[in-house]
């Protein structure tokens, strides 16, 4: 079986994000990128089910820029067997990498496909949901734990108030969350053998998916600042504040 | 208050200061490319920021633990240290023949400044197992190399350097250890002190080197010998097997890197340790020698990469902190006191001498991949003697000045920074140690003055120079203003190189010589410092990353106006003639 996992370039957890000067979106001149969070999580867990004798292949994807290719060479350094960039440098949308996706799934016809639940920068979480019903399949979304059994598959999701364990069958889309594993580090001969993985550089023309972007951004504006708190004097002062001035009770 | 590895930083200085391509395109080099070496940092930055320095104030807290059955380390340290080893970093620069990676010395440099800026207490030991696989790998017999090096190589085992014993610090002819002939092997008597890591729980196996005089050796440094005493005796298999006669028998309780343990050893208080002779007798002190260069540019680069984890703990609090409205203008609102004057002072201080002790440090490491690896002699000649040179420079000045800047980070935290759960005073405590292991500054001024510049009649001092002068040229020809204030400082700084050289050639008295070493220590460390900014600053002209160029021009300027005039002061301490300090009874002082 093959394993096809999804990663995205996006602003290193640790960087600040800053609104850009014209407010329409983040200011990315200049300041680290790394692979999303999650989708160091679904790598890792789609080489645990490779190395549990599951699976022989893993085929890392990402979507967008030529650094990308930085991006899929870190996963291939953790340990993925082969890399496609799809190369962009305009804004892909969730539904457009969803329809990118779906296009490489069917050519490479993967038994199992795997992304993180969101990207840290727009948090859309909607790609993995949309690749599914694009290629009608099942989806295990928010998985924090995975059992591959044949061409069956246990998930346990993450849901609110508890976690939901389901049975799909395989092919399937997972969305990796928070708890479902712990990312490797890169070791260093792995680190060096990278480079030699074959790394496809494609465009979404080759694919023939249109790209254009169905949703517009109006505005992006950093959260207002928190304001300075205020001691009362009183109970009573407490209670009429919250009634005339918070206007919450 | 985490560590974040300044990659950025580092692979301009590689690219466009000292010249990685240049390196990688030494033959034995070829995979040092970009895309590699960039992801080498990278991970390496994750590795340092994720598991080493998570486990520093802990380590400083805790310490290494000694008793009867041997020596503890802090809870996490075995564990950080398997992973290490199991991801490879430990063979990162050693030779692919015994299972390491083969990289070049200048990467190599920038990656263990990640791990004594995260961890200095964890760096050592590896530190330490480098100095005795080359050791090994140099010297000893391929029956040795065979037993030992790959696994000190991967990490599985780690390695020791036992030279020191109670009456023999810098003056090693004054080792007394024995080792007797017996059979294939001799046997090792006698005491050693301060080992780093002589003794852990951390792998399965520790292996020795030791310093010792064979029954009929010579007196003094032409007869000590090199052995190889493992902690456990070797399976006919190559695994450990039956415990030699080599015990740590106490650790000391130290200023700093109190979880790196340092051991009082015991060789042969029972039956006798068994030992086996790396290459020839008598010559162990040469032996030392050829990988006393690799180690003192080691602790020079954790002089400054100390220096490193403190400045980025005082940048984070001096953003954090508010004391005050800034000095100048209407706002009354207090501010952060990184927008106070003096703290400016401080930060700019420990960064611009933090880059330039790296320029110097990547210099030495570059000038060793060219010694070992170019294909010309006379080029491999030069470099090692550039190296030869800049290895006490690197080690005397770089952590002379990471004290310094490590004592300014706890500075600019206030009365914070004298409160050890702040975290700033451990890098104080830590760093203190790096101007005296491996040869403290008046053995590295002695070294520099005597045996770098007196003995090769000043041969490497005007190939500096003449290096220098190139860099003048290039900045003269430029055109642009910064360049024509660095060419200012360069002069300078070229002048004072040339003239203090000149003047301490020409005088016989050995003693009133090493008199002014120290200073001239200093002075070509300042001296040089300027040669580097002014690299640096004909480097920014390919930055198209402006914000980036300018800080780089700032902090050039802060060191050609503020850190370079106190080469002046050496300067004129050494001018100003040398005391005969033998005119002073010392019972008087």
């Amino acid at each position: 079986m093959k394993i096809l996992v999804a990663v995205k370039r996006v602003l290193d957890y640790n960087v600040k994000a800053r609104v850009n000067a014209e407010g329409t979106g983040i200011d990315l001149a200049n300041v680290k990128m790394s692979m999303n969070p999650f989708d160091e999580i679904a790598v890792e867990e789609a080489l645990r089910i490779k190395e549990a004798g599951k699976a022989d292949e893993i085929i890392v994807v990402s979507m967008g820029v030529s650094q990308s290719q930085e991006t899929i060479r870190t996963a291939l350094a953790m340990g993925a067997d082969r890399g496609i960039l799809v190369e962009s440098d305009d804004e892909l949308q969730p539904l457009a990498v969803a329809k990118l996706l779906a296009a490489i799934a069917k050519r490479e016809e993967p038994g199992l496909v795997i992304v993180g639940k969101q990207a840290i920068d727009d948090d859309s979480n909607q790609t993995g949901q949309m690749f599914a019903a694009l290629m009608d399949w099942p989806q295990a979304t928010f998985a924090s734990s995975v059992d591959v059994d044949g061409d069956k598959m246990k998930v346990t999701r993450e849901v609110d108030g508890g976690l939901e364990t389901i049975e799909v069958s395989l092919p399937a889309l997972i969305t990796t969350d928070l708890r479902l594993n712990e990312p490797r580090y890169a070791k260093l001969p792995n680190i060096m053998k990278a480079k030699k993985k074959q790394l496809d550089v494609i465009t979404p023309a080759e694919l023939e998916v249109d790209t254009t972007s169905k949703l517009k951004v109006v505005k992006v504006e950093e959260p207002e600042q928190r304001k300075a708190g205020e001691i009362v004097g009183s109970v009573a002062e407490l209670v009429d504040k919250l009634k005339n001035e918070a206007k919450v009770i | 208050m985490s560590y974040s590895a300044p990659t950025k930083q580092m692979q301009f200085l590689l690219d466009h200061v000292v010249g990685m391509a240049d390196v990688a395109a030494l033959p034995g080099y070829e995979d040092a490319t970009p895309d590699i070496v960039a992801a080498i940092l990278e991970e390496a930055g994750k590795f340092a920021s994720e598991v080493l320095a998570p486990l520093n104030w802990e380590g400083d807290q805790q310490g290494a633990k000694w008793s009867e059955e041997g020596v503890t380390t802090p809870d996490g340290w075995k564990e950080a240290y398997t992973q290490f080893a199991e991801a490879g970093w430990n063979g990162l620069a050693f030779s692919p023949e015994h299972g390491g990676q083969g990289m070049p010395g200048l990467l190599s440099a920038a990656v263990q400044e990640m791990w004594h800026s995260s961890n200095m207490a964890f760096g050592l030991c590896p530190l330490l197992t480098q100095g005795a696989v080359h050791a090994i790998a140099s010297h000893a017999t391929d029956e040795l190399k065979q037993a030992y090096l790959e696994k000190m190589v991967s990490g599985l085992w780690t390695g020791t350097m036992n030279l020191t014993e109670p009456q023999a610090g810098s003056d090693l002819a004054a080792v007394r250890a024995t080792a007797t002939p017996e059979g294939d092997h001799y046997l090792v008597k006698g005491q050693k002190i301060f080992i780093t890591y002589g003794d852990h729980d951390m792998t399965e196996n520790t292996i020795h080197l030791v310093l010792a005089r064979t029954p009929d050796a010579p007196e003094g440094v032409k007869g000590i010998s090199l052995f190889v005493v493992p902690k456990f005796l070797l399976n006919a298999d190559g695994t450990p097997g039956a415990r030699n006669d080599a015990r740590c028998v106490s650790i000391e309780h130290k200023l700093g890197i109190h979880a790196s343990p340092t051991c009082v050893m015991s060789f042969g208080d029972n039956e006798g340790a068994v030992g086996y002779l790396v290459g020839e007798e008598n010559r162990g002190l040469m032996y030392m020698f050829t990988m006393m260069n690799e180690a003192r540019l080691a602790v020079g680069i954790e002089g400054y990469a100390v220096a490193e984890m403190a400045y980025q703990r005082a940048l984070a609090f001096a953003r954090d902190r508010k004391q005050g409205p800034v000095l100048l203008g209407q706002d009354t609102d207090v501010t952060g006191i990184v927008n106070h004057p003096d703290v400016r002072r401080m930060l700019m201080t420990m960064r611009s001498q933090i880059e330039v002790a790296r320029v110097m440090a990547y210099d030495c490491a570059a000038a060793f991949d060219f010694a070992g690896h170019h294909a010309d002699a006379e080029v491999r000649e030069k470099f090692k003697r550039r190296g030869e040179l800049l290895t006490p420079i690197v080690k005397g000045w770089s952590t002379e000045v990471g004290v310094e800047l490590c004592s300014l980070g706890v500075q600019i935290h206030g009365g914070m920074g004298f409160i050890e759960e702040t975290g700033a005073a451990q890098h104080l405590r830590d760093s203190r140690i790096t101007p005296i292991y491996e040869g403290t500054t008046g053995i590295q001024a002695n070294d520099l003055l005597g045996r770098k510049t007196m003995y090769d009649g000043g041969q490497g001092v005007d190939e500096l120079l003449a290096d220098m002068r190139i860099t003048q040229d290039a900045l003269a020809a430029s055109g642009n203003p910064d360049a024509a204030a660095a060419n200012l400082a360069l002069t300078i700084s070229i002048d004072q190189i040339s003239n203090v050289s000149q003047l301490l050639l020409k005088e016989e008295n050995p003693a009133v010589a090493a008199a002014a070493a120290s200073d001239y220590l200093m002075l070509m460390g300042y001296a040089t410092g300027s040669w580097a900014m002014s690299r640096v600053v004909l480097a920014t002209e390919q930055l198209e990353d402006k914000a980036f160029a300018s800080l780089q021009l700032a902090l050039a300027k802060f060191y050609f106006d503020k850190i370079a005039p106190h080469a002046g002061a050496h300067f004129l301490a050494i001018e100003n003639g040398q005391a005969d300090y033998y005119q002073i009874d010392q019972a008087i002082l």
